[in-house]
C-alpha cells in the first residue's frame, strides 16, 4: 500500500445512462459517481431503480449505452486482456443470494480458489495454503475446505463467497445486498466481518442494498436512487441524518422501528 | 386420529386453540415440537422466529395444509373445528370462510392466467351468491378497500402486468374476501420495497382493526411484528421460547434467544441513528 496524497477514483462512471434492447427509456439516466479508495460507497434505492444495474457495469459486466466507466483512471475497456486482468484482480463481488452463487458440484476449497487460478496468481497447490487463510479469516472452520456448499447455512455459504472474494487481496469489493437472505442475528455477525476487513485490508465496499440499517454501519458514502436517477449523493450522515431529497426522506421514514 | 368434538362451538371468544401441535417428518424429524397457544377474537398475535424456527410449517398446519411427507399431531381448534387429522371436505369449509392466510409471494396465491377481477369475484361469489353486475361492483369495492387506485384497471389486468405492492394487495382482498374470523399473514412484507411494506402494514392495520379481525401475523421482523400486533410468539427450532405482550418482549426480553434477536435488531437499528455526532 503506496499512500497518494490525491488518489484517484478506483472506478468512476461519468454521465452513465443504460437503455435495455427494445426498451422505451433508459432504466439508468444520467449517473455520475466515483469510489474513492477507503469510501465506502452505498447505492440505495427499491425495486427497479436501477441498483443492480449499475453495480453490473461497476463489474464490467454490463456496457452503458451512453457515458463512461473510469477504473483507475483509464477507460474500462472489456477487450483489453491486460486491463481486464488487473481489473478483476482489484475488483471482486459478493452476490446476494448464496444458494445460487456457489457451485454445488465444486469442493469450498476449488470455489474460494477459483479467482487465484482463473488470474494465473496460483496453481491448485500453491492456492492451498490463500485458501485456508481466506477460510480462517471468515471464520469458518478448516475442514470447511473439503466440504460442498449444500452442507452449509445461509450464513455460512455468504462466509464463503466473501472469502473467495477477498482471496486475492482485492482493493475493492462490489455486494449486491449482501446479508439481506440472512436471518438478524448472522446479518449482524456479517455486517461485522465486512466492517474488520474493511479496516484490516483497506477495502472499500460499493454495495447495492435496500437496508439503510447496513449501510449506516458500513459505507461512508451513499447514493439515492429513484427510476434509474440519482436524486441524492454525498456523506452516508449527511444523506441518511438529514435527507435533503423528499425520496430519501421518504425512504427513511419507512424503516420500521422496535418501540423504545 | 379421528375428530370428535367438531359440532362443538366455542361458546367463549377463543377463535383459535392450538394445543401440543407436533410437526413431524415421514423420516422422524421434529420440525414443530408440542406448541400450544390462542388467538381470541380480534386478537392480533405475533408468531416470531428465524429461518428454519417451524413459523411457516405452524401457519400450514393451522390450515390442514402441510406437504405431504409431513404429518401434524396435538390439536389445532378453529372456531370449533378440529383442523389436526379431519378430512379435505371439512377444511375447505373451514378455509376462507373461518381463516384465510396471505403469503409472502402474492404469486403464489394468484393464478396467472386469470384476470385479478376473476380471482377475487371466485370466492366473493361463492359467499356472498351474488352475479352479474353486482358482483362486478363487489369485486371493485374489494380492490377499493386494498386501497388499490384504478381498481378498473387492475381487476382487468393479469398478476404480471402490476406491481408486487399491488399483487399482494389484490392477494388481501382475496383474503378479507370472505370476511374470515381470522387473518393468517406470512411474512407478507417481506418480499415489498420498505416504503410499499409501510403503506401494506397500515393498510393490514386499519382493515383489521375496522373488522375486528383477529390477525395471526408470522414474521422474521420484530419491528414490523410490533406495529401490528399485540402479542407475540417467539419461536425457535420448533419450540415456543417466550411469549408475552409485544411492548414487553421487545424492551425487557426474558428468553436469552429473544434477547440476542432484540440485540441483533437493535444494534442494525441504532447505526441509523446518525443525527447525534459519530
Amino acid at each position: 500500500m503506496t499512500p497518494e496524497p490525491k488518489p484517484a477514483p478506483v472506478l468512476e462512471l461519468t454521465d452513465v445512462a443504460v437503455r435495455y434492447r427494445g426498451a422505451a427509456a433508459d432504466v439508468v439516466q444520467d449517473v455520475s459517481l466515483a469510489v474513492e479508495p477507503g469510501q465506502s460507497l452505498a447505492l440505495v434505492g427499491e425495486s427497479g431503480a436501477g441498483k443492480t444495474t449499475l453495480l453490473r457495469i461497476l463489474l464490467g459486466l454490463a456496457r452503458p449505452t451512453a457515458g463512461t466507466v473510469r477504473f483507475d483512471g483509464e477507460p474500462l475497456a472489456p477487450r483489453d486482456r491486460r486491463q481486464m486482468r488487473r481489473f478483476r484482480r482489484g475488483v471482486q463481488c459478493v452476490f446476494q443470494d448464496p444458494y445460487s452463487s456457489l457451485d454445488p458440484s465444486r469442493r469450498v476449497a476449488a470455489i474460494v480458489a477459483e479467482p487465484l487460478r482463473s488470474l494465473g496468481i496460483d496453481s491448485r497447490t500453491s492456492a492451498a495454503p490463500k485458501v485456508a487463510a481466506a477460510l480462517e479469516r471468515v471464520g469458518l472452520p478448516a475442514d470447511t475446505a473439503s466440504r460442498y456448499p449444500h452442507e452449509f447455512s445461509g450464513g455460512q455459504r455468504q462466509r464463503i463467497a466473501i472469502a473467495r472474494a477477498i482471496v486475492c487481496d482485492p482493493r475493492v469489493l462490489l455486494a449486491d445486498e449482501p446479508v439481506s437472505a440472512l436471518d438478524v442475528t448472522t446479518r449482524v455477525k456479517v455486517v461485522d466481518l465486512l466492517a474488520e476487513l474493511k479496516e484490516e485490508r483497506d477495502l472499500t465496499l460499493v454495495m447495492v442494498s435496500h437496508d439503510l440499517s447496513v449501510v449506516a454501519s458500513l459505507c461512508e458514502r451513499t447514493a439515492v436512487l429513484e427510476r434509474g436517477r440519482l436524486v441524492e449523493q454525498g456523506d452516508t450522515a449527511q444523506v441518511l441524518g438529514e435527507p435533503a431529497h423528499p425520496y430519501t426522506r421518504r425512504l427513511i421514514d419507512s424503516v420500521p422501528r422496535l418501540p423504545v | 386420529m379421528s375428530p370428535r368434538d367438531t359440532s362443538f362451538h366455542t361458546s367463549g371468544d377463543t377463535l383459535l386453540d392450538v394445543r401440543g401441535l407436533t410437526v413431524r417428518t415421514d423420516d422422524g424429524r421434529v420440525l414443530v415440537d408440542d406448541l400450544s397457544f390462542t388467538v381470541a377474537s380480534g386478537e392480533r398475535l405475533g408468531l416470531i422466529g428465524e429461518s428454519g424456527s417451524g413459523k411457516s410449517l405452524t401457519t400450514l398446519a393451522l390450515l390442514g395444509l402441510l406437504p405431504d411427507g409431513m404429518t401434524a399431531t396435538g390439536s389445532v381448534e378453529l372456531a370449533g373445528t378440529q383442523v389436526v387429522g379431519a378430512p379435505e371436505k371439512r377444511l375447505t369449509a373451514v378455509r376462507g370462510r373461518d381463516a384465510a392466510v396471505v403469503f409472502q409471494e402474492p404469486l403464489t396465491a394468484l393464478d396467472p392466467l386469470m384476470r385479478m377481477g376473476r380471482q377475487i369475484a371466485e370466492p366473493l361469489a361463492r359467499r356472498t351468491g351474488l352475479r352479474g353486475r353486482e358482483l362486478n361492483s363487489a369485486v371493485t369495492e374489494a380492490l377499493v378497500r386494498v386501497r388499490l387506485s384504478e381498481p378498473d384497471r387492475i381487476a382487468r389486468a393479469f398478476p404480471h402486468e402490476i406491481s408486487g405492492g399491488q399483487r399482494q394487495r389484490v392477494a388481501l382482498a382475496m383474503a378479507l374476501a370472505c370476511d374470515p374470523g381470522l387473518l393468517i399473514a406470512d411474512e407478507p412484507t417481506t418480499a415489498l420495497d420498505v416504503s410499499v411494506q409501510a403503506e401494506m402494514l397500515d393498510l393490514l392495520d386499519t382493515l383489521v382493526r375496522e373488522r375486528e379481525m383477529a390477525v395471526l401475523f408470522v414474521s422474521h421482523d420484530l419491528a414490523v411484528v410490533a406495529k401490528v400486533t399485540d402479542r407475540v410468539l417467539v419461536l425457535k427450532d420448533g419450540r415456543a421460547v417466550e411469549e408475552g405482550p409485544v411492548l414487553d418482549v421487545v424492551t425487557a426480553p426474558r428468553a436469552e434467544y429473544t434477547r440476542a434477536l432484540v440485540a441483533g435488531a437493535r444494534k442494525l437499528e441504532s447505526a441509523l441513528d446518525l443525527r447525534s455526532p459519530r
